[in-house]
């Protein structure tokens, strides 16, 4: 479902080369639910973004679904994005001028879609079908976070990346969303990357791939 | 869902969950709408208003006028209309001294002899309303108003104008077409004109103008008469009018001034194209996260473009229609302001063209000038959705952007052009604001250099820390530079042009000026003048003797085959009455500007081969003559060949004895002359006096208070003013927008930034000063290099447009230069009072 090659990121910084990726090379299966972790710094967020084609590598390839994402240009891999990606972030990243349910409907929308039932039905499966019309200052930060997901998953994408999805919250929260999120995994089949330094939550994962300084480390399946 | 549903769709919702936050870009359109509307609608009625009443303005379907009696040609013509149906009218138009014996009261009045049924269209209104049917039965005659308040007079009273003595039996109410100019030199009087006699004040060398009113049947066209013997006549010296002549010419000088106000409204309207880049900024930093979320899930930056740039464009058409109905209710104030400059009275209706056109041209620049910043959307990477630090320094240029920049100044010039009727000054204005614009941009980048590379380092701390942000990254250096500058620019040309113009019109500055000009003084009544001056023991100028005479040929050419071919403006100058003088020196209103000034002629060389003369420059232009060509003048019959030895610029805003024309002595000592003297009298009451001795002594000299005619202008050129400062005051208001707005675009930073520093200790006070520093020197910089440019431009109008003389009014441009800083200063401390009221962990938190 998901394979990367060679991957390698380099950054120019006050005219220096500094290397954030070094030679990054796994797939993930579909279906499969796999941890990315590592100290801050290591790489996690900007792998992340390359797998997700939210950026391009110095060298190295990706393939998602198939497709190549370095032959894209970007509108084609915002097409992309929209069809076959979902995401969650840390920071939740709800649009703050749509009430909950409109949020969830934009991935839809974005494709021409009537999206208001299917949102219903996801806020009912993330426990807020009451919470609708509210908008996201209106919520604690574990409902944005469900918000969050029932958007990641209304296009029905075939890869969810979450970005340290329960950095901002507290521990049992965090829990719900990660049991949320493995729910979802189990029953869509949607391949799963998560990026976190929380071990506890990299647990719950099939696989974790440990960076260090840019570099694979570790590779263990659970 | 269509692109189109979906922008619509998340544009509309933006909008609802934060409706106030375009309101900025939503005022800054609709003030300059609001001006555009007001003055186009008023333009829309004017011409109307123009169209509906140019037959009452003549009064005829047809007029001749003439400086002589009419001559056979007119006469013949006349008979032969009236023979096929036509009626016809005769008016006498002449000033003279009118003399009040029951009060005392002395005044220059503008009389109009009247024979027939004058006028056949429209109405002089009088008061009490059978005056002007009965005018005609006795010797009666009807006054302005004015007149009455001036002598201290009533109907009923005797009115001496000359040897005859008249009944004032009404006073007018209302008459076509008499605009306060005309009035500012004499009240009007009308008379039955077979008095005219009586009154024996039209003798040699006395100013008159005769006209002829035909009122024609259905089936003689005025036009086709005016086509047929237009030539003829002209050639004659008869002007002939028409009311289709005179309803073009009309519009065309009303909207000449309609324009110009309609240029400061377009003013209005572009700086407030600023106001909305500015809004447009501030509000994408806000949507930062949001449009990159739109990214991550897969929006395209196009479709991203439309969500913005659909809201956007909403607002600014919120904004427009604002502004459209805010223009309906400004343009009924407009009428009242300028009603003593306009021949017409404006009936106010909603004009729904202009109201079209205020809305597109509101709609237009707004999406022009927002697509500037919004084109950076497109570029928002996804990526920030994940990174908030994410670095944007190697995005590419946009070649859009040029794109977008070429559409812009192509709007100015186009919408510049449509608003003043003429492309090359569309184009003209665009250009004056483009290098304002560019000199600006250049000044505030040199600010930015200045403060990088030369901050003193024995500045006191806070001093520098203030100073340092005008070149931080993202300072705001460059916008509120140009906001303001461009602002204050627009602001201080105005004032200066005004203040140039009120000081031209300055006729009796100075104690020493004369203020009281006697006319038409026969060579024999001089030493009863200078009688009557030792009297009073008044001292005068020497009298300056005045030869009336006309062209009679130009370089060879009769005036009369010249007449027959050329437009109406050269006509009037080779077909009007010239007062000419001559004198052996320059006096201090005129300077040489070709030619040479004349020595003595040795002794016995005459003026046989034509006598030397000095032109004024803007004449000699007209008729098309230079140093060395000739012009043979017709002095009372008698042909003087003259040859041009020189041409005068002519200072004729001072109200002294001034001449299109100079002869050199010995030339013109034989021919018939009147005579004028100048003399000052300060005390009204004496001036009073010694003009009713004179009008008793000698009823055939006119004399002329300065100061009433510079009240009069006073008054006039105040209505101007009013009307322009009305139409700047939109100006200013958006260039307030303008400001708040520039200054918003950096609030976040500066809000965080001062967050930081309370944290590290700085104290509320420290913090104002840190403002202070930087929005003094913002506000400085920006209001000296505006009042540069006002200077310049100022200039530039009164050299090209005005054609005066220009002095650069010191203490207004540093009063302008103390205001602008002041605002500026005053903006900024209010804009960052957020930073002394709310707590630092409250910023940073928000985060």
């Amino acid at each position: 479902m998901l394979r990367c090659t060679a991957l390698t990121k380099t950054y120019r910084s006050g005219g220096r080369d500094l290397t954030v990726l070094n030679d990054i090379t796994f797939s993930v299966e579909p279906g499969g639910f796999a941890a990315i972790v590592g100290p801050s710094g290591s790489g996690k967020t900007t792998l992340l973004g390359l797998l997700a084609g939210l950026d391009r590598p110095t060298a190295g390839t990706v393939h998602l679904d198939g497709q190549e994402l370095g032959a894209l240009d970007e509108d084609a891999r915002a097409r992309m994005r929209g069809e076959k990606i979902g995401f969650v972030f840390q920071s939740f990243q709800l649009i703050p001028t749509l009430t909950a349910r409109e949020n969830i409907q934009v991935p839809l929308e974005l494709r021409g879609e009537e999206a208001g039932a299917r949102a219903a039905d996801l806020l009912e499966r993330v426990g807020l079908g009451d919470r609708g019309h509210h908008y996201p200052a209106q919520l604690s930060g574990g409902e944005q976070q469900r918000v969050a997901l029932a958007r990641a998953f209304s296009t029905g994408p075939k890869v969810l990346f979450a970005d340290e999805p329960t950095g901002n919250l507290d521990a049992r929260t965090g829990a719900s969303i990660i049991d949320l999120m493995v729910d979802l995994n189990r029953d869509l089949g949607t391949t799963l990357v998560l990026v976190t330094h929380d071990l506890d939550l990299a647990a719950r994962a099939r696989r974790t791939i440990r960076l260090a300084d840019g570099r694979i480390v570790a590779d263990t399946a659970a | 869902m269509t692109s189109l549903g979906f922008a619509l769709r998340m544009a509309a919702r933006e909008v609802r969950a934060s409706p106030r936050r375009l309101l900025l870009l939503t005022a800054s359109v609709a003030v300059g709408v609001a001006a555009l509307v007001a003055i186009n609608s008023f333009t829309a009625n004017l011409r109307d208003s123009v169209r509906r009443q140019a037959q009452g303005l003549l009064g005829a379907d047809l007029s001749l006028e003439s400086r002589q009696p009419l001559p056979a040609v007119a006469e013949r013509l006349i008979d032969t209309l009236v023979s096929r149906g036509a009626k016809e009218a005769r008016v006498t138009n002449f000033s003279a001294m009118g003399y009040v014996p029951r009060t005392d009261g002395t005044r220059l009045v503008q009389v109009a002899a009247i024979r027939g049924g004058y006028p056949f269209y429209g109405e002089i209104r009088t008061d009490p309303e059978s005056a002007w049917s009965t005018l005609q039965r006795g010797r009666h005659a009807v006054v302005d108003p004015a007149l009455l308040a001036a002598l201290r007079s009533r109907v009923g009273d005797t009115l001496a104008l000359g040897e005859a003595r008249f009944v004032i039996t009404g006073t007018v109410a209302s008459a076509p077409g008499n605009v306060g100019l005309r009035a500012a030199f004499g009240p009007r009087v009308y008379i039955p004109a077979r008095y005219l006699q009586e009154t024996g004040l039209l003798g040699f060398g006395a100013r008159a103008e005769y006209e002829a009113y035909l009122r024609l049947p259905g089936s003689i066209a005025a036009q086709a008469i005016a086509r047929e013997r237009g030539p003829t006549l002209r050639a004659e010296r008869v002007r002939v009018r028409t009311v289709e002549d005179d309803r073009e010419r009309l519009n065309e000088t009303l909207s000449r001034l309609t324009g110009y106000l309609g240029l400061v409204a377009l003013i209005a309207l572009l700086l407030g194209g600023i106001g909305v880049a500015s809004a447009v900024v501030v509000f994408i930093r806000q949507r930062m996260d949001t449009i990159a979320v739109l990214r991550c899930l897969g929006a395209t930056g196009g479709r991203v473009l439309g969500v913005y740039g659909a809201e956007a464009a909403g607002m600014a058409l919120a904004g427009s229609l604002l502004g459209a109905a805010a223009g309906v209710l400004f343009q009924q104030a407009l009428p009242g302001l300028l009603s003593d400059l306009l021949p017409v009275d404006v009936e106010t209706s909603v004009s729904w063209s202009a109201i079209a056109l205020g809305v597109g041209m509101g709609l237009w620049v707004a999406s022009v000038f927002a697509l500037f910043p919004l084109l950076a959307v497109r570029r928002v990477p996804p990526l920030a959705a994940l990174r908030r630090e994410y670095e944007t320094d190697s995005m590419p240029r946009d070649p859009w952007r040029w794109l977008v920049a070429l559409a812009l100044a192509a709007s100015t010039v186009a919408l510049a052009s449509l608003q003043v009727g003429s492309g090359r000054q569309g184009a003209v204005f665009a250009g004056g604001v483009a290098v304002a614009l560019l000199v600006l941009w250049a000044s505030s980048w040199a600010l930015v250099r200045a403060a990088r590379r030369w901050l003193p380092g024995g500045l006191p701390y806070l001093w520098r820390q203030g100073l340092s942000n005008l070149h931080r990254p993202s300072n705001q250096t460059v916008t509120v530079v140009l906001a303001i500058g461009f602002g204050a620019f627009l602001l201080g040309t105005l004032i200066l042009v005004q203040l140039n113009l009120l000081d031209q019109l300055r006729l009796t500055g100075g104690p020493a000026r004369p203020n009281l000009v006697l006319f038409d003084i026969q060579p024999d009544q001089l030493p009863t003048v200078e009688r009557s001056l030792r009297e009073a023991g008044l001292s005068a100028s020497d009298p300056v003797p005045i030869v009336p005479m006309r062209i009679a040929s130009v370089k060879g050419r009769p005036v009369q085959r010249m007449l027959a071919d050329t437009g109406q403006n050269a006509a009037w100058a080779l077909r009007r009455e010239y007062r000419s003088t001559y004198r052996d020196s320059l006096v201090s209103s005129e300077r040489l500007a070709a030619g040479a000034w004349w020595t003595p002629r040795a002794a016995g060389s005459d003026g046989r081969n034509g006598y030397r003369i000095s032109v004024e420059s803007g004449l000699a232009e007209e008729i098309g003559v230079g140093v060395g060509d000739e012009i043979v003048w017709d002095v009372q019959g008698i042909r003087i060949p003259t040859r041009v030895a020189s041409l005068r610029e002519v200072d004729w805003a001072r109200f002294e004895p001034n001449f299109f024309v100079v002869f050199e002595p010995g030339s013109l000592e034989g021919a018939p002359h009147t005579l004028v003297t100048l003399t000052r009298i300060d005390r009204p009451t004496d001036r009073g006096a010694f003009q009713r001795l004179l009008a008793e002594r000698l009823p055939n000299v006119t004399t002329l208070d300065l100061s009433v005619v510079q009240e009069a202008l006073e008054r006039l050129v105040d209505r101007v003013v009013l009307a322009i400062r009305f139409m700047a005051g939109f100006t200013l208001g958006t260039g307030t927008l303008v400001l708040v707005g520039a200054l918003a675009t950096s609030r976040f930073q500066r809000i965080r930034e001062g967050a930081l520093l309370r944290t590290l200790g700085a104290t509320r006070s420290q913090i104002f000063r840190i403002v202070l520093a930087e929005y003094f020197a913002l506000g400085a910089m920006a209001a000296a290099v505006a009042a540069l440019l006002s200077l310049a431009a100022a200039w530039a109008l009164a050299k090209w447009v005005f054609e005066g003389r220009f002095s650069p009014q010191p203490m207004s441009l540093a009063a302008l230069v103390l205001g602008v800083v002041s605002l500026t200063v005053l903006v900024g401390l209010l804009n960052s009072r957020e930073v002394i009221r709310r707590t630092p962990l409250e910023v940073l938190r928000g985060e």
